[in-house]
């Protein structure tokens, strides 16, 4: 078969599933607002990991902006039924809250909010639990280019509420300079549009950067993963809509991004 | 009754859990006379290689260890658990259990849009057959986190490989001690039938 990312001897390309819990239910944001409740956070990473996927997000979406912490109870659910890797986030202010988040079953911890305001975070975290496990969740707007921002591109934080005025590529260079290990590449403008991931955005990124990339937000249909994996460069794509209402299936997407030459894990 | 390893090395209830998914109860422990008197052991690790040997020898669980392993209770060493069975890491220079012989080297690869740590999937092909292994077909990946690979002296305990830029040994083993360097208990299905295999293995390789 042609293998359109060519060369051999690569990862394969992670499928992740984002599971957005507000109160301990799972939550679909559009647009980083009017959350719906669609089920129970559990039942649907079983479904998933017995479905094929390679990897599950959590991410407590109310947790950063309501000062609350991450329902460790949920985590623990989730790690004693779901045997692959699973990254939790919101709400990471510190070693002892990645901490318990490792304890209870996380084996990454996703920091954005906190490590914005305070970057030390980063580097605290990645010498506690390895910068193999840290990753820095970046959710990024358009803007028009100026001095502050020259990328074009804006840091958000506090759910998508509150504009930084810090550029996107900067912040992700000094990401990684401090020791993250992996980016999520979220963009707030395509989030829950179902349009796309923000190709450009997360091209650029992923040509800065020397650590993974995952592409978040935006994808609606499978070409948009083939492209994020392609056009991108992105080295994992994370969904949420497109799974979690049953428009598509885990195991049919990866079918889909193998068939067309995107090296996949297959056997599960 | 099976034990986990416990040294300071890294969170080790992931492991717990998948051995429990397969029907292996495993207790943790730090206690040198429960391992040396284990029908089973576990010994796994995230981390440096530095600090492993360090508590390790402090709680004298290296003595232990190789105890039970001449005494032929059934091991299984996971990611850092193999990669101090040998002689030498470079990781700190550290001097490690010499179980098998041969040195942990880090990566160093060419092309430079390859990362280190070896994060993800990666296809585990067996190169010869082992108990462990039986369910592994060609094509499964299991999930690796490392920045360092083993490099066994001797092509022997070398059991299965996986290719990162070149081939590493992904699998290795002699007698009644085996080991991986992924993580079979993050690795789903395929991760869990290699542990499930230990759960049932009499510690004879083959």
């Amino acid at each position: 078969m042609f293998c359109y990312l060519g060369r051999i001897a690569v990862l394969s390309k992670r499928l992740i599933a984002c599971l957005d819990v507000r109160d301990g239910k799972l939550a679909k944001s559009v647009r980083f607002v009017d959350t719906r409740d669609i089920g129970d956070p559990v039942q649907k990473a079983r479904e998933y990991y017995e479905d094929g996927l390679d990897e599950l997000v959590f991410y407590d979406i109310t947790a950063s902006s309501d000062r609350r912490r991450i329902m460790l109870d949920v985590v623990e659910a989730v790690a004693a039924q779901v045997f692959i890797p699973l990254s939790v986030g919101g709400g990471v202010r510190s070693i002892a809250d990645a901490t318990d988040l490792r304890l209870a079953g996380a084996e990454k911890i996703n920091v954005n909010s906190a490590a914005v305001e305070r970057p030390a975070l980063i580097a605290e975290c990645a010498e506690a639990i390895g910068n193999q496990n840290i990753v820095l969740s970046m959710d990024i707007r358009a803007v028009a280019a100026s001095a502050a921002c020259p990328s074009g591109y804006e840091v958000v934080i506090h759910g998508g509420r509150k504009p930084m005025g810090i550029d996107a590529l900067a912040w992700a260079l000094e990401g990684e300079r401090l020791g993250a290990g992996e980016l999520v590449i979220n963009s707030i403008d395509a989030d829950g549009t179902r349009a796309g991931y923000a190709l450009e955005l997360t091209r650029m990124l992923s040509e800065a950067v020397r650590i993974p990339v995952i592409a978040s937000g935006g994808a609606g249909k499978p070409e948009h993963l083939f492209d994020a994996l392609t056009k991108g460069k992105a080295d994992a794509v994370l969904v949420a809509s497109m799974v979690h209402y049953g428009d598509y299936r885990v195991s049919q997407l990866k079918t889909y991004l193998h068939d067309r030459g995107v090296k996949m894990r297959m056997s599960w | 009754m099976t034990v986990i390893i416990d040294y300071d090395a890294g969170n080790l209830r992931s492991v717990q859990r998948a051995c429990a998914e397969v029907g292996l109860a495993a207790s943790i422990t730090n206690d040198a006379h429960t391992v040396a008197h284990a029908d089973r052991i576990i010994f796994p690790g995230v981390g440096a290689a530095g600090s492993a040997m360090k508590s390790l020898k402090a709680a004298g669980l290296d003595v232990a260890l190789k105890h039970a392993i001449g005494a032929g209770t059934p091991v299984l060493g996971i990611c850092l658990g193999l990669q101090i069975s040998l002689d030498h890491s470079e990781e700190g220079d550290t001097v490690t259990l010499g179980l098998i012989e041969g040195r942990v080297v880090r990566f160093r690869l060419d092309d430079p849009t390859l990362k280190i740590p070896h994060m993800g999937w990666n296809e585990v092909r067996v190169l010869k057959p082992h108990p462990l292994l039986r369910k592994v077909v060609p094509g499964d990946e299991f999930y690796f986190v490392h920045g360092y690979y083993p490099n066994p002296r001797q092509r022997s305990d070398v059991y299965a490989e996986t290719d990162y830029e070149r081939a590493f040994a992904s699998a290795l083993g002699r007698d009644n001690y085996f080991a991986t360097q992924f993580h079979p208990e993050k690795s789903g299905r395929v991760g869990l039938e290699l542990l499930g295999c230990f759960a049932t293995w009499d510690g004879s390789p083959c």
